[in-house]
């Protein structure tokens, strides 16, 4: 059912994760292409933001966590024993549902992760340029010197969207993203998508269907089954495709169902 | 049907009694607090006791105002602050033999033992606090340790003073280094030969350790676990998270928990006064016997009288501005600087 | 950047990756990193070890001392060796603590119900919290000298100067801002739906407070209650000026024992502890032991409420 993608970048090889004795997903299989929009969508529960989450290591913060099987970044497993997850962090950001700034000065939001990275140029010119490019600048130029926290929640996420690229991954996670915004804010972050998509890999993980086709061009469907020989219901993932197909030619009857809103 | 359905005189009686009742048992706090600070500062401008308020005592204060000029038969006897005023704050000679009091040694002593207090307990409560919420350690041992050393909070100072001067000589070692290495500072200037002002600084240190390590690792508790996962997303490593997005977010509740131990350590009496070797005498070194303010009232508030009585509780009046300044400090910080984040 | 040369927007002013993702165990940040790790350990280690070095050297030094004639005999004369006791200290603390906690709890819970349930906002209210947060600030030898000069200077107890009800008295004020705040905060905890309820039926406020939110908050404030009281029987310095002490068995005659002078662990601690003299000190030992095993039991029965409120 996985397309053979020829340029991947990140590749789950047969990756299982449990939560303690928990399964939350099994078996996934999936090759994010570079320079693509790929959508996570799926109902609530199936496990996107775990697999997203084992994409930067941001699962290593849960102590119950354990995972089984092969994350693979340009060719190099992730999770391989000699693998320092802050410099994976540094390749692969990531952007939550929840906006976070950090409390401090807007400008200080944007030159953290900068100089944590050892960043050598102008930095003002970098957060104006980041800010512009989460189409957040017009808002925040008058108020650099303000708490990030001083922002509307759209403003604090499209901040947040401005940290993770001014830091330059290659590859930027974005876990249900615009959950928190206004329309206008979400088409202002959409917008922001298809630009960095010239140069950032994108996963995003969508309730809104209409968004996934707007921006992805790749979508993953997740669903949960009730599996044997476990509690509660367990993640897999049910479709992969380019998303013109998920949404007009789906091959399971779970993706058209959901993908039409009739699921459940 | 219901024989109740208005409310009988007796309920209505209950019910507004009570409530008065509440009221009246919550403003004794208050009361509390102004009797204290009244009674102190009577004691500390006027000789005699409580009593001589009443206008029929033989010895009333009212009848001595009256009588203002004839000092021989009705004077007020005037206590420390009329007698010392100011000067009181800045001199440094206690002498029960000539009735001259000041209450500097004390004061730079209460300042002093704090401070170094303070100076060693926060980066190790502020440490201890870092290493109990990150998962260096399963959360069940995590737990225990956190409740050991709440436990330490529970042990009394007396005990703890009794603990010191077993170990007197043990530290008195350790201190001897310093003086022959670095004699030529003033504060290492002394021989350590007894109890002194380093050891019962030491002492206050093991007291403020528990205030500090719970409040701090509470207000990191606190701190959402969303702005580390934005710190590790940009590339932060754990310490540079720690200190520069969880510490600055947690930064009121950690210096109002400094400020609260700041409070609690000028006002510790019973394992300093055993420790400290209740010398009125103002010296430089550290490794000399000093007093603070609640040692000097613990040592000679028994023993004392007349003016000598009024000058221990102008000490007292000092001590109780002093701590009632600091928590009202910590009070300000913790609310000025919280963070708004939801 | 690796992805640099297919990255025309970019401005790249980062430095290339070195290693790929391999840990790096030299790189400063990583260095760093560890040697925090060190540093933090070392500071949590600090921080326990008093606590096991003073309870380790109180049970060895104290549980030495530990006869049946430490809660039956009275404490020899300086110089002397014998009787080796300290039941007057015993029964003493018990009388101490017990009339503090008779007075500091009944006005503590009612204020404490004043905060929670009568007033919540307000000028008054507001002004009784500060006044708390400023009583929990006083030094305790502070309650010590008002205690002193408004009951023992005065005689106002029936004529009486030194007495176990001053000490009484003293450790009161100390615990009440304790127990005015675990009874608010436990409070505050009860759901409004519980308040509603009881109120909806038409019950008065009387009944619901007593009869519904506090036993439903009863866990919390008792919790906090015992941990004040186990405070308090260690506290020494608000003691040595108002119950003083003393080497004799309470003077039942004097208002039931009540109205004299009277021996504590504490002060006991404090005068024997700085004798000269070997027996002395041997017995403050022993009274160290008996406080610290009080007090750790006391925490943990508080630690026990607790959960068991949790569960
Ligand atoms: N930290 C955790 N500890 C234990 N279980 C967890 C944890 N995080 C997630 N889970 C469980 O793993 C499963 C997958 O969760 P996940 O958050 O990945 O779902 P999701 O698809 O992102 O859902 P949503 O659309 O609601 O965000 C859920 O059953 C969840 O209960
Ligand atoms: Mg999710």
């Amino acid at each position: 059912m996985t397309p053979s993608i020829a340029d991947a970048i990140i590749s789950c090889d047969n990756v299982t994760v449990n939560y303690g004795a928990f399964a939350a997903v099994r078996n996934i299989f999936l090759d994010i292409p570079r320079h693509k929009v790929t959508a996570f969508i799926g109902p609530s529960g199936c496990g996107k933001s775990t697999v997203l989450r084992c994409f930067n290591r941001m699962n290593d913060l849960i102590e119950s966590f354990s995972m089984k099987g092969k994350v693979l970044f340009h060719g190099q497993d992730l999770y391989g024993p000699r693998v320092d997850p802050v410099e994976v962090r540094r390749r692969i950001g990531m952007v939550f549902q929840k906006p976070n700034p950090f409390p401090k000065t807007i400008y200080e939001n944007i030159a953290f992760g900068a100089r944590i990275n050892g960043f050598k140029g102008d930095m003002d010119e970098l957060v104006e340029t980041s800010l512009r490019r989460a189409a957040v600048w017009d808002e925040c130029k008058d108020k650099l010197q303000e708490s990030g926290l001083s922002l509307s929640g759209g403003q604090q996420q499209r901040l947040c969207i401005a940290r993770a690229i001014a830091v330059e991954p290659e590859v930027i996670l974005m876990d249900e993203p615009c959950s928190a915004l206004d329309p206008i804010s979400t088409l202002k972050v959409e917008e922001t998508l298809h630009a960095l998509k010239k140069n950032f890999t994108i996963v995003i993980v969508t309730h809104n269907m209409q968004q996934a086709v707007r921006v992805s061009d790749m979508t993953a469907f997740y669903n949960a089954v009730d599996m044997e020989g476990s509690d509660g219901m367990v993640g897999y993932l049910a479709e992969y495709n380019e998303t013109r197909e998920i949404f007009n030619n789906p091959k399971s009857k779970d993706t058209e169902e959901y993908v039409t809103g009739r699921f459940g | 049907m219901f024989t109740h359905k208005k409310r009988p005189w007796t309920e209505r009686l209950v019910d507004h009694t009570f409530i008065r009742m509440t009221a009246v048992l919550a403003s004794v706090v208050s009361l509390t607090v102004f009797g204290i600070f009244f009674t102190v500062g009577f004691q500390a401008v006027f000789q005699g006791d409580l009593s001589s308020l009443l206008p029929w005592h033989p010895d009333s204060i009212w009848q001595g105002i009256a009588a203002w000029n004839d000092e021989e038969t009705f004077g007020v006897r005037w206590g420390a602050i009329p007698h010392f005023g100011l000067g009181f704050l800045a001199d440094s000679s206690w002498n029960p033999v000539r009735n001259d009091y000041g209450a500097l040694t004390p004061i730079y002593g209460t300042l002093m033992t704090s401070a170094l207090a303070l100076l060693l307990a926060v980066p190790l409560g502020v440490g201890t606090a870092i290493f109990l919420t990150e998962d260096f350690l399963p959360q069940k041992l995590r737990t225990t340790i956190g409740f050991m050393v709440e436990l330490l909070a529970a042990i009394p100072s007396v005990v703890l003073g009794l603990w010191a001067m077993a170990m007197l000589n043990g530290f008195l070692a350790a201190f001897t280094p310093l003086h022959t290495h670095l004699g030529w500072l003033p504060v290492f200037g002394t021989e350590p030969g007894g109890p002194n002002l380093a050891m019962a600084s030491l002492i206050l240190v093991v007291m403020l350790l528990p205030i500090i390590t719970a409040v701090s690792r509470d207000s990191l508790n606190q701190v959402p676990p969303e702005l580390r996962q934005g710190a590790y997303a940009v590339g932060a490593t754990r310490w540079t998270s720690i200190f520069q997005v969880l510490i600055p977010a947690a930064v009121s509740g950690i210096v109002g928990g400094a400020m609260l131990a700041l409070g609690r350590a000028l006002g510790e009496t019973m394992a300093v006064t055993m420790i400290i070797g209740n010398s009125t005498n103002l010296s430089a070194s550290w490794f000399s016997p000093s007093s603070t303010i609640a040692s000097l009232l613990a040592n000679q508030f028994g023993e004392a009288d007349d003016i000598q009585v009024s000058a221990l509780y102008y000490a007292a009046l000092v001590l109780m501005i002093l701590t009632f300044l600091v928590n009202i400090c910590a009070q300000v910080i913790v609310k000025r600087l919280a963070l708004k984040y939801d | 950047m690796t992805s640099n040369a297919t990255n025309p927007m970019a401005t790249t002013c980062y430095p290339p990756a070195a290693s790929g993702l391999t840990y790096n165990p030299y790189a400063p940040r990583n260095v760093w990193n560890r040697a925090m790790n060190l540093l933090a350990a070392l500071f949590a280690t600090i921080a326990v070890l008093p606590l096991v070095v003073v309870t380790l050297y109180v049970l060895y030094k104290g549980g030495g001392a530990i006869t049946p004639a430490i809660f039956t005999e009275l404490p020899p004369a300086p110089g002397l060796s014998e009787p080796m006791g300290m039941g007057n200290a015993i029964i003493g603390t018990a009388m101490v603590t017990g009339g503090a906690a008779l007075v500091a709890i009944p006005v503590g819970v009612g204020g404490g119900i004043y905060l929670a349930e009568v007033a919540r906002k307000g000028w008054f209210a507001q002004s009784i919290r500060f006044g708390v947060n400023v009583l929990a600030g006083v030094p305790s030898i502070i309650c010590g000298l008002f205690i002193y000069a408004l009951v023992v200077n005065t005689r106002i107890l029936w004529g009486e100067s030194f007495s176990a009800l001053a000490g009484s008295l003293a450790l009161a004020v100390l615990m009440l801002p304790t127990i005015v705040k675990t009874t608010d905060e436990g409070l505050k905890l009860v759901p409004q739906e519980l308040r509603m309820g009881a109120l909806g039926i038409g019950a008065s406020r009387f009944v619901t407070i007593t009869r519904v939110v506090l036993p439903a908050a009863v866990s919390p404030i008792a919790t906090g209650v015992v941990l004040g009281i186990a405070r308090a029987a260690g506290e020494t310095a608000p003691l040595i000026f108002t119950a003083l002490f003393s080497p004799f068995w309470p003077d039942w005659a004097s208002g039931w024992g009540l109205l004299a002078p009277t021996a504590t662990l504490s002060v006991q601690i404090y005068n024997f502890g700085i004798m000269p003299f070997e027996p002395q000190v041997q017995l403050a030992w022993a009274a160290s032991f008996i406080l610290v095993v009080m007090i750790l039991a006391a925490n943990l029965l508080a630690r026990w409420l607790a959960h068991f409120s949790a569960s």
